[in-house]
């Protein structure tokens, strides 16, 4: 559509570049891996790394080169580089880089250090990038299943392990399903507007031809169906029920990129179809939002009370911050995307740090990821303890956490409204974070208040796992407490939207 | 210098960090310190503190700093005649909790040190804070805390009552967060002042129903701290379980963060929900008068007695603030600072006993005053306090509010002061068993006398109970001027809004109470 003839080539390269230098990143350690030797396999694991803090540089380039406005729309309108897409870029690729720093001693430990696991989440990381530019629905589904396709792998990563087969098959079957329907989605958008660019589908949405009535019917069910499709990867109700088992299943930093990149990009993708293309369907989705956001508030909560099982405990409380972050969603407003993406952030930085730490305590074999195997961490590994405390106090929603202030945002997103279906939802979410605080404090507890096991206990916290920890927990504070620089940006992020 | 005082037992607490974990007397003599230099700088508030400010200088020492531009918070820090008393309150009892562990904390003193200073910090924010989002920030972080502290030194039933105790405050401070949100959304601002201003002024209008789920919600998470019958169930498990200085700092000032707020918030910013409420909270404040003391009576734990009276006596005040006169808020404020010292001296006198016995069981004891004598008298000094001898603190809080409720229905006072009688029965009833009569159990033959560092607590604290007996106009004096500008802000409103409904024949004779009290207010305030 804008695609003027300044906009060369280079220009798009370089726009492009975290995405692009995450794949040849994953080109190169597959290239290189067999040459290593099994000993000295810590080099292509060394690479990746590298390779994701590349990308993460590659970020800023491509912030830096297109200026203010960012609204270059490369590759004939496919892709746009926007803020939104240059926020989720630095989150996804942040994400990528802790996730991978954080594996490092655990597949050293479980004897699983392969270059491919690098390349994997380099991939995965490419295609959530994808998802969260793209402009167009089939380009989104490229995306999608690209970073799908490399999860269900590395879902079943620990290939001895029945739970992580296990975990690998169900997220494989009922992904799969989901895109499924995100594709049939897509072709019945196609069929209704003609095209599958989301600004197209805009435009036809708010100049429909009135001798034509059937289209605007083949855009509801199309919308239906990609709602119920990305509602699968972003875990919400009644489309969560396979989070826990592919939570607990997978490798534990595996899990924490899970609860963090891929949920990200689904929600920067439900955030540009549904609050940019399908902006005047907002009446037609509140209810659906509406109910999700509640059930999914209410049965992860619910079900997290009885789990003793940390993994999906957390697994539980993962499918309720998507209810919350529904919330939000919900007030289709400038102020609740921009809650949407802080909330994302605050809650994805927390959770791989979780995920991470509970890796690393979890022992070989993962034995030790039950409540109790926490007991006395306090004692013990007193710095661990104090980030696992601040990470769950930040779920919590406590203050001076990201996560209050990123409840804070959702709560005023839903209030400004002067809804009262929202109140409600707002006044829901208040109750639920009161419930999550019971398994929350649970966690705390058996940390601070309970001796620590006399015949076991775990290896003290390796460097790339401390370094990690403090990633997320320095982060955690200072949005917590200087929060501007990242609201200014989710803000612009939101308002270039539309 | 408010933030001074505010985090100055922070940073304290944050220095200690370094000292070695062995070096306990070392650390303890630390704590002290800063506690003690907190205080000495606190009274430095006191002595700048202008009685009578003028129409402008409504909040005293005040700072304002811009903190976060979306939405905008301000770090609004400022001081008037209610926060004066309550941050000093604060800063008097937390030496007293530092010296009532120095041997009953043996296990992990550096971090309970370091939590007890932080709390304190937290707890003069909270009455500092002029920012609703800066005053919910404090309110919360108070949990934290409290919550170790209960949890990892309290007794048997620690992990229970610590539990329980956050999960209540949550409940409450979570909807009070909705409530800050959306009165945010109405007025624009997260500065109380402000929207105070807003409010008074009439550009800002909230609808009935609104004011009343704004007022309900705020009301909800004060009630709970309060605490209000019948939410006051989390009190006596927390108040059992938790070490000496956690009940002192529980009793002494939480609680009073309860009424506080009430006063500072649900008051001023919804003048016609709180007319409307109050006959209900009163009802509820005089069960809970009589209910807590009728309970505290048959307590056969020591402790849970103490627990219970505190529900008796925060019922006092409950039913001073809600009957919106003058006479009755003065009386409710005293009310709150002599509770905050008779109370955390009963707990302090507990917890001697307990570092001798390891047992709060009144029939463990018995006899006392022969081989404690000096604690013997020590201790009927704060149980009198505590009950509402005339000359003591008690008496001048509970005389004012029941005259001023009084002044409103006269059925509240009568109704009210069956619970003065209550608590001279169940206090000096127990402290006949614990200290009268022959020796029963032969072990407490053999204990020693209160030692020179609980002398001096228990002292401190019946030097402090004489002064606000005899000398209350010095502490009302300073409190006036805030007592009469939040009679004040209810009454133009609520003139206003009649004054609106007059017309179309639907006048709600709501502010008849207030119009007496003012006309009251300007003699009695002063006793």
């Amino acid at each position: 559509m804008q695609a003027g003839a300044n906009l060369t080539g280079m220009e798009d390269v370089l726009r492009l570049s975290p995405i692009l230098m995450a794949c040849g990143f994953g080109i190169l350690i597959m290239l290189v891996d067999p040459f290593v030797p099994r000993a000295r396999r810590s080099l292509t694991a060394n690479l990746g790394v590298v390779g994701a803090l590349a990308s993460l540089a590659c970020v800023f380039v491509s912030a830096q080169h297109m200026g203010r406005s960012y609204s270059g729309l490369p590759y004939t309108s496919l892709i746009q580089v926007d803020d939104l897409s240059i926020f989720m870029f630095f989150a996804v690729f942040s994400f990528a880089f802790l996730a991978m720093l954080g594996s490092l001693d655990y597949l050293e430990r479980e004897g699983l250090q392969h270059g491919e696991y690098y390349a994997l989440v380099l991939f995965a990381t490419a295609g959530m990038a994808v998802m969260a530019c793209a402009q167009e629905l089939v380009t989104a589904f490229v995306g999608l299943e690209v970073s799908s396709i490399s999860s269900y792998i590395l879902a079943g990563y620990r290939r001895n392990a029945p739970k992580s087969n296990e975990s690998a098959l169900k997220y494989f079957l009922l992904g799969s399903f989901a895109t499924a329907f995100f594709l049939y989605g897509a072709a019945l958008i196609f069929g209704g507007a003609g095209s599958t660019q989301l600004e197209a589908i805009r435009e036809i949405i708010l100049h429909p031809n009135p001798l034509r009535q059937k289209e605007s019917d083949l855009l509801v069910l199309g919308s239906a169906l990609v709602l119920v499709g990305l509602s699968f990867k972003v875990a919400t109700a009644p489309f969560q029920f396979w989070t826990p088992d592919v939570y607990e299943g997978a490798p534990t930093p595996v899990t924490g990129l899970f609860a963090s990149g891929p949920k990200a990009a689904a929600f920067a993708i439900l955030v540009r179809v549904f609050y940019s293309a399908f902006g005047s369907y907002r009446d037609t989705w509140f209810w659906a939002i509406w109910a999700s956001a509640a059930l999914t508030m209410f049965m992860g909560n619910l079900a997290a009370l009885v789990q003793t099982n940390v993994k999906r405990m957390l697994a539980y409380s993962s499918i309720a911050h998507a209810g919350y972050i529904l919330v939000a969603f919900a007030a289709n407003s400038q102020l609740g995307i921009a809650a949407v993406l802080f909330y994302i952030l605050a809650y994805a930085l927390v959770k791989l740090g979780a995920f991470t730490l509970l890796g690393h305590l979890g022992d070989t074999g993962e034995r030790r990821v039950e409540i109790q195997d926490l007991a006395g961490l306090g004692r013990t590994h007193p710095f661990a303890a104090l980030c696992m405390s601040l990470y769950l106090l930040s779920l919590m929603g406590l203050p001076i956490t990201a996560g209050f202030l990123g409840k804070l945002y959702i709560l005023k997103a839903a209030l400004d409204a002067q809804n009262i279906y929202l109140t409600s939802l707002a006044i829901m979410l208040a109750v639920n974070s009161v419930i999550s605080a019971y398994y929350y404090l649970r966690v705390v507890r058996v940390m601070y208040f309970s001796e620590p096991a006399a015949d076991w206990s775990p290896a003290p916290v390796p460097y790339p796992v401390a370094a990690v920890l403090l990633f997320t927990a320095l982060p955690t504070v200072y949005l917590g407490l200087f929060p501007d620089a990242v609201r200014v940006m989710v803000l612009r992020s939101a308002s270039t939207l539309r | 210098m408010l933030t001074v005082v505010t985090f100055l037992p922070l940073a304290g607490g944050l220095l200690l960090l370094f000292v070695d974990e062995e070096l306990k007397e070392t650390i303890r003599r630390g704590a002290m310190a800063v506690a003690v230099f907190t205080f000495l700088v606190s009274l430095d508030l006191l002595a700048g503190f202008q009685s009578s400010p003028g129409e402008y200088h409504v909040y005293q020492f005040e700072e304002m700093r811009h903190w976060m531009s979306s939405p905008p918070i301000s770090y609004h820090l400022g001081l008037d005649g209610l926060s004066l008393w309550l941050v000093l309150l604060t800063t008097f009892l937390t030496p007293f909790c530092v010296l009532c562990s120095w041997h009953g904390v043996d296990r992990r003193v550096k971090e309970f040190h370091v939590l007890l200073l932080a709390l304190e910090s937290a707890m003069i924010g909270v009455f500092v804070a002029l920012d609703l989002f800066l005053f919910f920030l404090f309110f919360e972080a108070m949990l934290i805390p409290m919550f170790f502290l209960i949890g990892i030194w309290g007794h048997e039933r620690r992990i229970y009552a610590a539990v329980k105790f956050v999960l209540y405050t949550m409940a409450g401070s979570i909807l009070m967060l909705v409530a800050i949100v959306a009165l945010y959304s109405q007025t624009g601002s997260f500065d109380f002042p402000v929207i105070l201003q807003k409010l008074v002024s009439g550009r800002t209008t909230l609808t009935m129903p609104t004011e009343r789920l704004l007022f309900l919600a705020f009301f909800a998470a004060f009630a709970i701290k309060v605490p209000l019958f019948p939410l006051h169930t989390w009190l006596p498990d927390a108040h059992v379980e938790a070490p000496t200085a956690g009940s002192v700092i529980l009793a002494g000032v939480l609680l009073k963060i309860g009424t506080y707020g009430i006063l500072r918030f649900c008051l001023p910013l919804f003048p016609r929900a709180s007319v409307e409420y109050a006959p209900y909270i009163a009802g509820l404040a005089i069960i809970g008068i009589i209910y807590g003391a009728l309970v505290a009576m048959v307590q056969p734990d020591y402790k849970k007695l103490v627990a219970y009276s505190s529900v008796s006596h925060l019922g006092f005040v409950v039913l001073g603030i809600f009957s919106l006169n003058a006479v009755a808020i003065q009386g409710a404020i005293y009310q709150m600072l002599n509770h905050g010292i008779s109370t955390g001296g009963l707990f302090l006198a507990a917890g001697m006993l307990y570092d001798r016995r390891h047992t709060h069981v009144i029939t463990e004891f018995g006899g006392l005053a022969t081989p404690m004598p000096v604690f013997a008298s020590l201790f009927l000094f704060v149980c009198l306090s505590s009950a509402g001898l005339p000359m003591l603190n008690g008496f001048i809080g509970e005389f004012l509010i029941l005259n001023g409720a009084y002044l409103t229905n006269p059925w509240w006072a009568t109704l009210a002061a069956t619970g003065v009688i209550l608590s001279a029965v169940y206090l000096l009833w127990s402290y006949q068993r614990l200290i009268y009569g022959p020796v029963t159990v032969e072990k407490n033959r053999e204990l020693p006398d209160a030692s020179g560092r609980e002398r001096f607590s228990l002292a401190a604290i019946c030097v402090m109970a004489l002064v606000m007996g005899v000398a209350s106009p010095l502490f009302t004096a300073r409190t006036e001027a805030t007592v009469t500008r939040i009679l004040q802000s209810e009454m133009t409103r609520n003139t206003r809004y009649e004054a609106v409904q007059r017309p179309t024949g639907a006048a709600v004779p709501v502010s008849v109470p207030l119009v007496a009290a003012g006309a009251e207010g300007g003699k009695a305030g002063r006793p």
